[in-house]
């Protein structure tokens, strides 16, 4: 073809995305305070070096066929340079996700820490719970010895665009055999403001803007996007529950771009759980890495309900033997909706298990894709691993590409996988209604149960139930 | 109560049922024989309103209403229930879940109270003593796991829970041995009442044994070719049903 790839007009529109990208975290490079350590600013720079050479996934990319991320890479989403009034009050956010008395909770809004809506935990005997950006401050040589070691900006380009503009988000460290009785709690909401930022270039930053005025952010901004951090080191022998929540508060579209890192010790046991209940018109791309040493046990559970483009990446690596893994996941799809989960657990030792199970229910012309793969490595002799996905299609439109993926270089080892894509059963459809039961309700229960396999595996009653609340909501819609 | 007319069926283009004519009246019970693919279920089925079949002739009345004109669920508000020739397992909805629901939806359709869980506990209990089942099975997902013989309890369970006025067993005696046999058939007659109508679908004469019918009807090849008593189940079982194919094809002539 010439030697030229694409047309240069072509070649400019492509540019331009990951300019416009560039140049924000030029403008944002000369926000940060003179008094930041040097690594954090290593880290950023690589990170968007890394980004600027890796570019945007295009559908040629094995782990993007079926996800494009086109109406993303062509909006101008801006940086949010500071908190600004929103009215989220301390009771929407339990409205909004789950009845949260009783954990301790991080609030973020448009990416930054919110004191207001937080409970303040900070540190104690040990135990971490506080903003990344205090902790950048106050306990850097921790932060520095984990941020960004584990998920891999270097082949990922949006795990490379959230690292590039780290700033803020949560940071969770659990000491030596401590155990958090409460779930902790990390909210981050999108207020779907446009962003105060007036163009592209500007340096001008207008932190805590005052409740509505003359000058409060006008129309004419760009769409907000958010780049949260979050690091959690479970010690040894620590113990934790921890959920992040993901909520927008207008459905006006915006972008988030969370990244997670989890690091547990010998014999740590930690939960997690993810509750994603972005607007609509929102696109959220995010990825978690969890690095799980000797005989700790690791679950996270993600459920998807909002976002009109949705991406989540979990890769755990198994690193230590006697660990015990399980990976559930939930997602909803209607209307136009696209949903991609990736998973990725690797038995890098022996004598660990790991246990998967997705449930996708797509209705409209809603599209899902899951991915699941598992390496095993040829040391990693014993493993056990057991992986499910199964989706219900509820309308003729609604589309899933299922694909299991197990490379497994041991041989005494026990694998499995198994993957259903299937309507509701008219044979028992008719069998409830026969009883007395009307169809939308039949169909309801039917779903209902179809879910309900993953529902058990949550163990934290208040996020369970919620769930509960939002399918049958989301049925009734 | 019942009273079908000239009733003709088929499934994809099959004909099935080709002029059934067969009245019940409350109090009854009927017994509806027939060799295998005579449209035996198909009857049982269509009464009880399954979408799969297409009624090309005839009229279905149930208490003086067009029954073919109902949904499935309207049709159980009315008091028809069907006993299932395979019950359907449902993971993930658990017995009692289930059953509270139908009844309640019932109940809810009718105008009455709804029950709540103590209740319908005591209820259900009280009915599968009347079953020998374990209580176990009620928290338990709906049929799965559960071998033949609690699949058919269970939908005697869900009959003397649901409380109909006319009750069709499908082939509810199949796989069942003996002694489950005839805690089924204690079941059914525990329900059998002046204002209760049964119709039993069965192969064989063995269930009628122990529920012991007012009306033996025989199906073949879609249509009733003999009615008589309780005598003509045993005279079928001394014949075989290629007795009375062949004494129908000669009285057709």
């Amino acid at each position: 073809m010439n030697g030229a790839e694409y047309p240069s007009v072509l070649k400019e529109i492509i540019m331009n995305e990951i300019d416009r990208y560039l140049i924000s975290y030029e403008n944002f490079q000369k926000t940060r305070s003179e008094k930041e350590p040097s690594w954090i600013r290593r880290i950023r720079k690589d990170a968007i070096e890394r980004f600027a050479h890796l570019g945007f996934p295009g559908p040629r990319q094995e782990d993007w066929r079926f996800t494009r991320v086109k109406p993303i890479t062509r909006t101008s989403f801006e940086r949010v340079d500071g908190l600004r009034s929103n009215g989220l009050s301390s009771g929407e956010i339990a409205r909004r996700t789950f009845n949260d008395a009783g954990c301790h909770r991080l609030a973020f809004v448009d990416g930054h820490y919110c004191a207001e809506l937080s409970s303040q935990v900070g540190s104690n005997s040990g135990l971490v719970i506080e903003s990344l950006a205090d902790a950048l401050q106050r306990r850097a040589a921790l932060v520095e010895n984990h941020l960004a070691r584990y998920a891999r900006f270097e082949e990922q380009a949006f795990i490379a665009l959230n690292t590039a503009f780290i700033s803020d988000g949560a940071f969770v460290y659990v000491p030596e055999d401590a155990t958090v009785v409460e779930p902790i709690h990390l909210v981050f909401a999108s207020s779907g403001l446009p962003s105060s930022t007036p163009a592209i270039g500007s340096a001008t930053s207008n932190l805590h803007v005052d409740k509505a005025g003359p000058d409060a952010p006008s129309t004419n901004g760009n769409a907000p996007r958010t780049h949260p951090r979050i690091l959690i080191i479970g010690e040894k022998g620590s113990r934790a529950t921890i959920i992040e929540s993901y909520i927008g508060l207008k459905q006006d579209a915006y972008f988030t771009n969370p990244v997670t890192e989890i690091i547990l010790g010998e014999n740590a046991d930690v939960s997690h759980y993810k509750l994603q209940r972005e607007s609509d018109a929102a696109y959220h791309v995010a990825a978690l890495q969890a690095n799980i040493e000797k005989d700790a046990r690791f679950s996270s559970a993600s459920i998807s309900i909002g976002g009109a483009l949705v991406r989540n990446d979990v890769n755990v690596i198994l690193d230590g033997e006697g660990v015990s893994c399980a990976l559930d996941g939930l997602y909803l799809g209607d209307n136009r909706q696209h949903v991609d989960n990736h998973t990725f657990i690797k038995h890098a030792k022996p004598n660990c298990e790991s246990f998967e199970l997705y449930k996708g229910i797509l209705d409209g012309r809603s599209s899902g894709v899951f991915n699941g793969r598992i390496y095993v490595d040829p040391g990693a002799q014993k493993t056990d691993a057991k992986q499910t996905n199964n989706c219900l299609l509820l309308s003729d439109d609604a589309r899933i590409n299922t694909s299991p993926q197990l490379e497994i270089f041991a041989d005494d080892v026990k694998c499995t996988h198994g993957a259903t894509v299937g309507q509701l059963d008219e044979a028992a459809i008719f069998y409830l209604r026969s009883r007395g039961i009307e169809e939308n309700d039949a169909r309801h229960m039917l779903i209902y149960a179809f879910a309900n396999e993953v529902l058990d595996r949550i163990h934290l009653a208040p996020v369970r139930d919620r769930f509960a609340t939002d399918l049958f909501e989301w049925l009734s819609k | 109560m019942l009273i079908i007319r000239n009733l003709h069926a088929e499934a994809e283009g099959k004909k099935i049922l080709q002029g059934i004519d067969l009245e019940v009246k409350p109090g009854e019970v009927h017994a509806i024989m027939g060799p295998n693919g005579s449209g035996k279920s198909t009857l049982a089925q269509v009464v009880a309103g399954h979408d799969t079949y297409d009624i090309t002739t005839g009229e279905v009345l149930y208490e003086g209403k067009d029954l073919l004109e109902l949904s499935p669920e309207e049709r159980a508000w009315e008091g028809i229930f069907m006993a299932f020739q395979y019950p359907v397992e449902i993971p993930g909805v658990r017995n009692t879940y289930f059953l509270k629901s139908a009844l309640n939806a019932i109940r809810k359709a009718r105008g009455e109270s709804e029950l709540d869980a103590m209740d319908f506990l005591d209820l259900a209990k009280d009915k599968m003593r009347l079953l020998n089942m374990e209580e176990s099975l009620m928290e338990r997902a709906v049929n799965e796991g559960f071998s033949g013989g609690e699949k058919k309890r269970n939908e005697i369970l869900q009959m003397a829970v649901l409380d109909p006025k006319l009750a069709i067993l499908d082939e509810t005696d199949s796989g069942l041995d003996i002694d489950a046999l005839k805690i089924v058939a204690n079941g059914v007659n525990a329900l059998r009442g002046p204002n209760r109508a049964i119709v039993v679908v069965t192969h064989y004469q063995r269930l009628l044994n122990y529920i012991v019918p007012d009306f033996v009807h025989v199906l073949v090849g879609g249509r009733i070719v003999k009615s008589g008593g309780r005598e003509l189940a045993l005279e079928l079982e001394k014949q075989g049903y290629a007795g009375i194919e062949k004494a129908a094809a000669e009285s057709r002539l």
